[in-house]
């Protein structure tokens, strides 16, 4: 215990220098910007800047690039309660009282309650990595190739399990990201996989690339089908609101704590915060005296969400640095920099790279705390943003979507790349196959593929490995029951009501 | 005489969309599955092959298409839907077409002249700016590019003629 807290000094030490210190600020400003605008958000914001961190060092890196994030979780919230227009899948749960509050006159309650909470929510979190990292880390250490499938296997059931609606289209868009992985030179054998004599696909699909085409091209159409009309509330935020929302807030402590514990919960199984915020949203609805007062205008409506959200978009940060697996594509476009950046993700970092993980937790509680204050006071400013015309913004964010796919390999042939993501992301989007277990796919499709084999040589081809050590057992056997459970819970009730009849 | 916006028949139906999408997975499914058998995907001595883990990925694959494309197949509801109606159609295009010509000219011109000149094309196409806005804007933008990449970042992006011209090549 007392080395952590040495530990975690020693980060503070670390984040707080004034040049992380800066870096935090212009990456919560650019993050908040970046949440904001239609188009760029946490994942493609980061996957777009990624380039341009190589040559930096990689603890400012991180910390920039997180902080880029904490921002898009709190600029989320912003168009969610003033334009109804979620900045971010997680912030769809936010636009159901917030939205309604503003157009009552309480957009400053209403932004108040949502950065307070999504504050409450990082912090929670984090005191919780702070707590459990070293745990993980160390449990993570007997982690052979089987274990580290299962836990591949787990993450990828997981999705499948989480989406019960389009279980099917889940599938499908994770074997598309299986596919796109596998294209270019098998590491194991040294053999061509799928690429047809191309040159250009030698070197296999950039995930940056996808994730750019497929959340920023493909979001910026989508806006644009809306017809680009932002009609929004005033934004003002004085401190007077402020105050009398935070002294009103409290009440709400038991609805904070379990968001708090769902986003955590959901964080860390992979898969989480968009599902996390409907599921702190519902749970509040469902514990509150008021409840058929949710969806007209309840502050509480507001947090139990934003919570949830931002607690989940925190933990999803553990499991990428102990075990490389990421919780959210946010996370995966992170993991990408740190293999960039040549650290490897596993419970080594925390061994190996004690100034990069513990700087970066550090950067969490200083960068959440910033933040707030940074939006809480700049919420007009960033409110304008979305003034500006149409006409200058979007021509504007596809010059800069199309900069940050040709810089990620200095080449042209990815700007076209990320073309056809856009429009692939934009049919998708509209035909409901998730875009997230695609890009979970295409990053670790390769790791996952390479854990599988190792372990098959390991085994001479027995299957069963994946059930010998006691923690790929109990993966494994999680993976299995997540991945069948929709199938049970849809076929049961079924069969409950053939045997009634 | 309608606006665009306004223009609410479907262009494209959910369902034909569905039906599509799902065809064409099946198809780079099969495509995956043909490629891996070709490198082998079997199981040798010294463990799975080169093609062992692609090839159930794409049988995977056509066989979730085949389930989604039999039962949207089915739900002939959804030909009543709407994917994209013609207004949003043509929206969608006015942004579309002209970043395609973006991204088609700009090995050849550079990134910085093709940026200026889509964002003046948009700002005069979309929007009623008056000149000097017109002027201003993408000039401003394609500096602040221009200082950001090749000055403070140090990453060169690609450049055509004019650059040369300048002696900033």
């Amino acid at each position: 215990m007392l080395e952590q807290f040495a530990a975690l000094a020693q980060g503070f030490a670390v984040a707080a220098s004034p040049e992380n210190f800066l870096l935090m600020l212009v990456g919560i400003l650019l993050g908040v910007v970046i949440g904001v605008l239609p188009g760029l958000g946490g994942a493609n914001g980061i996957a777009i800047l990624l380039p341009l961190t190589f040559s930096m060092n990689p603890t400012s890196a991180i910390i920039m690039l997180s902080c880029i994030y904490w921002g898009a979780l709190f600029g989320g919230a912003i168009t969610s309660i003033l334009f109804n227009i979620p900045g971010e899948p997680w912030s769809v749960a936010t636009t159901f009282d917030g939205y309604p509050l503003a157009q009552q006159g309480k957009a400053g309650t209403a932004l108040t309650a949502a950065f307070t909470a999504s504050f409450v929510g990082a912090l929670l979190a984090v005191l919780l990595i702070t707590f459990m990292a070293p745990l993980v880390a160390t449990f993570a250490l007997r982690f052979g190739p089987p274990e580290f499938f299962s836990v591949y296997l787990l993450t990828f059931c997981a999705f499948i399990g989480m989406n019960r609606g389009a279980a099917l289209k889940t599938v499908a868009s994770m074997m598309i990201g299986f596919g796109l992985a596998a294209v270019g030179l098998d590491t194991v054998t040294g053999r061509l996989r799928l690429t047809f004599g191309f040159t250009e696909m030698l070197k296999g699909f950039d995930f940056l690339i996808a994730v750019i085409g497929l959340f920023g091209i493909g979001e910026i159409l989508l806006t644009m089908e809306e017809g680009l009309s932002f009609r929004g509330s005033k934004a003002r935020l004085s401190l007077r609101v402020v105050l009398e929302t935070w002294r009103e807030l409290p009440r709400y402590w038991l609805s904070s704590l379990r968001s708090a514990a769902v986003g955590c919960l959901m964080g860390i199984v992979p898969g989480g915060a968009t599902p996390a915020s409907f599921m702190a949203y519902g749970v509040a609805k469902r514990f509150s005296p008021d409840s058929d007062r949710f969806g007209r205008g309840q502050v509480e409506g507001v947090v139990a969400p934003e919570t949830a959200a931002h607690a989940a978009g925190t933990t999803a940060l553990l499991p990428m640095m102990a075990l490389g697996v990421p919780g959210s594509p946010t996370a995966a476009v992170l993991l990408g920099g740190l293999l960039i950046w040549g650290l490897q993700p596993g419970p080594l970092l925390f061994v190996e790279q004690k100034d990069f993980v513990w700087g970066l937790i550090a950067s969490m509680y200083l960068g959440n705390l910033t933040g707030l204050l940074v939006v809480l006071s700049g919420v007009p400013l960033f409110a304008a943003i979305l003034r500006v015309p149409f006409a200058i913004i979007a021509p504007v964010i596809l010059i800069i979507c199309a900069v940050g796919a040709y810089t990620v390999h200095n080449s042209v042939f990815d700007i076209y790349l990320m073309f056809g993501f856009g429009i692939v992301g934009y049919v998708f989007k509209k035909l409901n196959y998730p875009l997230a277990p695609l890009v979970l796919a295409l990053v670790l499709g390769d790791r996952a593929e390479d854990s599988f084999r190792q372990s098959m040589l390991l085994s001479q081809g027995n299957l069963g490995i994946f059930f010998d050590s006691g923690i790929a057992a109990v993966l494994t056997t999680l993976a299995i029951v997540l991945l069948v459970w929709p199938l049970v819970s849809t076929l049961l009730p079924r069969a409950r009501r053939a045997a009634a009849q | 005489m309608t606006t665009p916006e306004e223009d609410h028949r479907s262009a494209v139906s959910y369902w034909t969309m569905e039906v599509v999408v799902a065809i064409v997975l099946l198809l780079l499914g099969a495509l995956v599955m043909f490629d891996a058998a070709r490198i082998g995907a079997r199981w040798s001595d010294d463990g799975p092959q080169a093609g062992y883990f692609p090839f159930y990925v794409g049988l995977i694959l056509c066989a979730v298409s085949i389930v989604t494309l039999v039962g949207s197949l089915r739900r002939t509801v959804l030909q009543g839907h709407s994917f994209v109606s013609t207004g949003q159609l043509q929206l969608i295009m006015k942004l579309l077409l002209p970043f395609a010509v973006y991204i088609a000219v700009l090995k050849l011109l550079g990134i910085y002249v093709a940026s200026a000149i889509f964002i003046a094309y948009f700002m005069l196409r979309l929007g009623d700016f008056p000149r000097w806005l017109t002027a201003i804007v993408p000039a401003g933008t394609v500096v602040v590019l221009f200082l950001l990449f090749e000055r403070w970042f140090k990453v060169p992006l690609p450049k055509g003629p004019l650059e040369s011209l300048l002696g900033l090549g």
